[in-house]
């Protein structure tokens, strides 16, 4: 569960406003404007973005001033999700042991499990520039399988690949957070993203994040702000 | 912060014993304005060369272009002293240049004294002035010329509205910076300058402290010239942006100006002028030298490998600081050692380490030291964007994976940086092993570097052995840069 009280977090137009909370393992789509602070809002719970008011917790511990390394949070972001220079095995080992060791057998295990859950076994010594767009958001979703942290963030990390893809990772991303049992929220320009894959939406428009309404109700009767985004 | 502390304390320790000791002879006020004097005339001299050179590169292709902009930025990595033994086989007594004009009739030129100190420091500087010139050059968007050429604009017009603006730009600051260069050069006028009419301010600290003994005048000479290279330091900084020094981009932009046959004949001479007075000189090196390799002795080479574990130690210790100097404030802090002349620091470092110890013992880490100190901020010019670029892309993903400080720097920012630490590795070395400086001050005949070994050489009359020396020191030099800079670039 995440729990976001009067959070007033800095943008450069003006600040975002969010009070609210989100049940464990649901799985949000954040939509809205460009610009009106999508990113500002899981940059914040991340860690990223200091914030001017308000408190952070995450099943009932309080995160507002944790560090991002020492939040229950992974998240990925629109790009350099991998390091370039490592092979996929070893950018996936990073996420159990962070200080770069050598894998124990069990964990290499994981790795390997993890890797053939996202349909990348034989993957391993691959380094990310010779994966295509898929394949690498495919690895990254692994590592965060690896992570196996509450709270999933997702910024847009498949917004450069084509329609098929993207279904086939929101797929994926519903595997993932089911097995993991985490709360998911996931910046989507498409609101086609938002049906398909989303328990309910968070809209940020005019400095506000207003809170998670169902996804159905949502679209029947969409708000004023998200109609005269969408046009 | 160390570097702070080893910045400042000699020269703490310089001020502090030049402190009512303000008796400065009238040959220290002429040692002065020698020094101003001469770093105006090669700085002067640098620029306006450099301003037709670089045009020249700038707008012309031909065979051996890449090479020869390559070797524009050889000079930098080249030992004073080789270059010296060079340019003194070409326009010494017995030079090629002397042996033309007998023949003709006219009366030699000399090479010591305020010409000689000129000429090498245009030697060096003309290709750094060029490189800077070349890089604006190459930086003017190819629409520029595209409209220019389709409003068919004149040489002269041309010459307004586009060239004239970028010399405005980068000349003051190319000049800026080649004044202070020449301030605290030492080498080439402990070589070839000297005596009552040709002494810069370094060079008489040397002397000072050399053969006078005279530690009091040497303080108030270092302070002279420390209120100089910073005034200077502080106005170049100002006025220059600090272009030229890294790996030079070399783009090509289809051009339309320049196509008359007078145009490439000038653009063809100039680059033939600039090509040979770099090339000459370190050709004689090497025709002269080769036959003075049989004459190195065990006093060489024992020189040379002081030189060469001088040159690792300041590589390791330059880069050592360079990790976590590399952001701006950094840069700005390490801009300092600049200005500072080694002599200075050197002259510091031996009045701290007198009461102490024999200064004289300690002559090769206090080199090392202070050569370490002199490469920082060529390493942190050219590690310093990489870094925080590495910083930028991964920063976040670093504190998502919740990594550990060694893994990060282990794991990223080493194999990340490989290249540029491999580039100012090479820079730090070669500057390092070519380095006569401090060393001047402190050694005795037990310790060595092969620069100074060349310059005893020299004084000694061997110029076939000392130029055997200069080769050998040359060939290190060369081979420390290349290997350090190809073991960046080999892929892992």
């Amino acid at each position: 569960m995440l729990d976001l009280r009067d959070i007033k977090i800095a943008m450069d137009g003006g600040d975002l406003a969010a009070n609210f909370v989100v049940p464990a393992r649901q799985k949000l789509a954040v939509l809205g404007p460009s610009g009106a602070g999508k990113s500002t809002l899981l940059d914040a719970i991340a860690g990223f973005r200091p914030m001017h008011a308000g408190t952070i917790l995450c099943d009932g511990a309080e995160i507002t001033q944790s560090p991002p390394e020492q939040r229950p949070v992974s998240i990925l972001f629109q790009d350099a999700n991998l390091f370039p220079h490592l092979t996929v095995a070893r950018n996936l080992g990073l996420a159990l042991r962070p200080d770069g060791g050598r894998l124990s057998p069990d964990a290499a295990q994981q790795v390997a499990e993890a890797l053939t859950r996202v349909g990348l076994s034989g993957y391993d010594d691959r380094k990310p520039g010779t994966l295509s767009g898929g394949q690498q958001g495919r690895a990254a979703l692994a590592r965060v399988l690896l992570q196996a942290r509450p709270v999933i963030l997702l910024d847009e990390p498949f917004a450069a690949l084509g329609p098929a893809l993207k279904v086939e990772m929101l797929g994926l991303v519903t595997e993932v957070a089911d097995r993991l049992g985490a709360t998911v929220l996931m910046v989507t320009h498409d609101p086609e993203d938002a049906r398909r894959f989303a328990d309910g939406v968070i809209l940020v428009a005019d400095g506000q994040a207003h809170p998670p309404q169902p996804t159905q109700e949502f679209f029947d009767d969409p708000p004023r702000a998200f109609v005269d985004y969408v046009g | 912060m160390a570097l702070v502390s080893l910045t400042l304390g000699p020269i703490v320790a310089v001020v502090l014993r030049a402190g009512g000791l303000g008796a400065i002879g009238p040959g220290d006020w002429h040692a002065f304005r020698f020094t101003l004097f001469q770093a105006l005339l090669s700085a002067g001299f640098s620029v306006i060369l450099a301003i037709p050179v670089a045009r020249a590169f700038a707008r012309r292709r031909f065979a051996g272009r890449g090479v020869l902009v390559t070797l524009m930025g050889a000079p930098f990595i080249l030992p004073v002293i080789v270059a010296v033994i060079g340019l003194i086989a070409v326009f010494g007594q017995n030079g090629v240049v002397n042996a033309i004009l007998t023949t003709v009739g006219l009366p030699k030129i000399d090479v010591y004294g305020l010409h000689g100190v000129v000429l090498a420091h245009v030697f060096f500087n003309l290709p750094l002035a060029t490189r800077m010139l070349l890089q604006a050059h190459l930086a003017i968007p190819a629409e520029r010329f595209r409209l220019a050429a389709s409003l068919g604009l004149g040489p002269w017009a041309f010459f307004r509205t586009i060239e004239w603006p970028l010399i405005r730009r980068i000349a003051p600051g190319a000049f800026a910076v080649i004044f202070v260069i020449c301030l605290t050069s030492f080498a080439v006028a402990l070589t070839l300058g000297g005596g009552p009419r040709a002494t810069t301010v370094e060079l008489a600290i040397y002397q000072a402290m050399r053969f006078d003994f005279d530690l009091g005048r040497a303080a108030v000479l270092a302070v002279m010239q420390l209120a100089l290279a910073l005034i200077a330091g502080i106005v170049a900084l100002k006025v220059s942006h600090m272009d030229g020094f890294g790996v030079g981009r070399d783009r090509q932009v289809a051009r339309w100006d320049g196509r008359s046959l007078w145009a490439r004949g000038w653009d063809a001479a100039w680059l033939a002028i600039a090509a040979s007075f770099l090339l000459v000189p370190l050709g004689a090196v090497i025709l002269k030298g080769a036959p003075g390799l049989a004459l190195l002795n065990a006093d060489t080479y024992r020189a040379a490998g002081h030189s060469l574990a001088v040159a690792l130690g300041s590589t390791a210790l330059c880069l050592a600081w360079a990790f976590p100097l590399a952001s701006k404030r950094g840069e700005l802090l390490s801009l300092a050692a600049i200005a500072i002349s080694p002599l200075v620091l050197g002259a510091g470092i031996f009045l701290m380490l007198r009461p102490y110890v024999n200064p004289f013992s300690m002559a090769l880490p206090v080199t090392g030291l202070v050569n370490a100190l002199m490469a920082l901020p060529f390493a942190l010019r050219i590690l310093r964007p990489e870094a925080e670029a590495v910083e930028a892309d991964f920063a976040r993903l670093r504190a998502t994976l919740r990594m550990t400080r060694g893994a990060w720097l282990r794991l990223v920012w080493l194999p990340r940086l490989r290249r540029p630490l491999g580039f100012a590795g090479g820079l730090t070395a070669a500057l390092a092993m070519g380095d006569l400086g401090v060393i001047a001050l402190f050694a005795d005949p037990d310790r060595t570097t092969l620069p100074l070994q060349v310059y005893r050489l020299m004084g000694a009359y061997q110029m076939e052995a000392a130029a055997g020396a200069a080769l050998l020191l040359l060939g290190l030099s060369l081979a420390l840069f290349w290997l350090f800079d190809r073991g960046g670039r080999a892929d892992a």
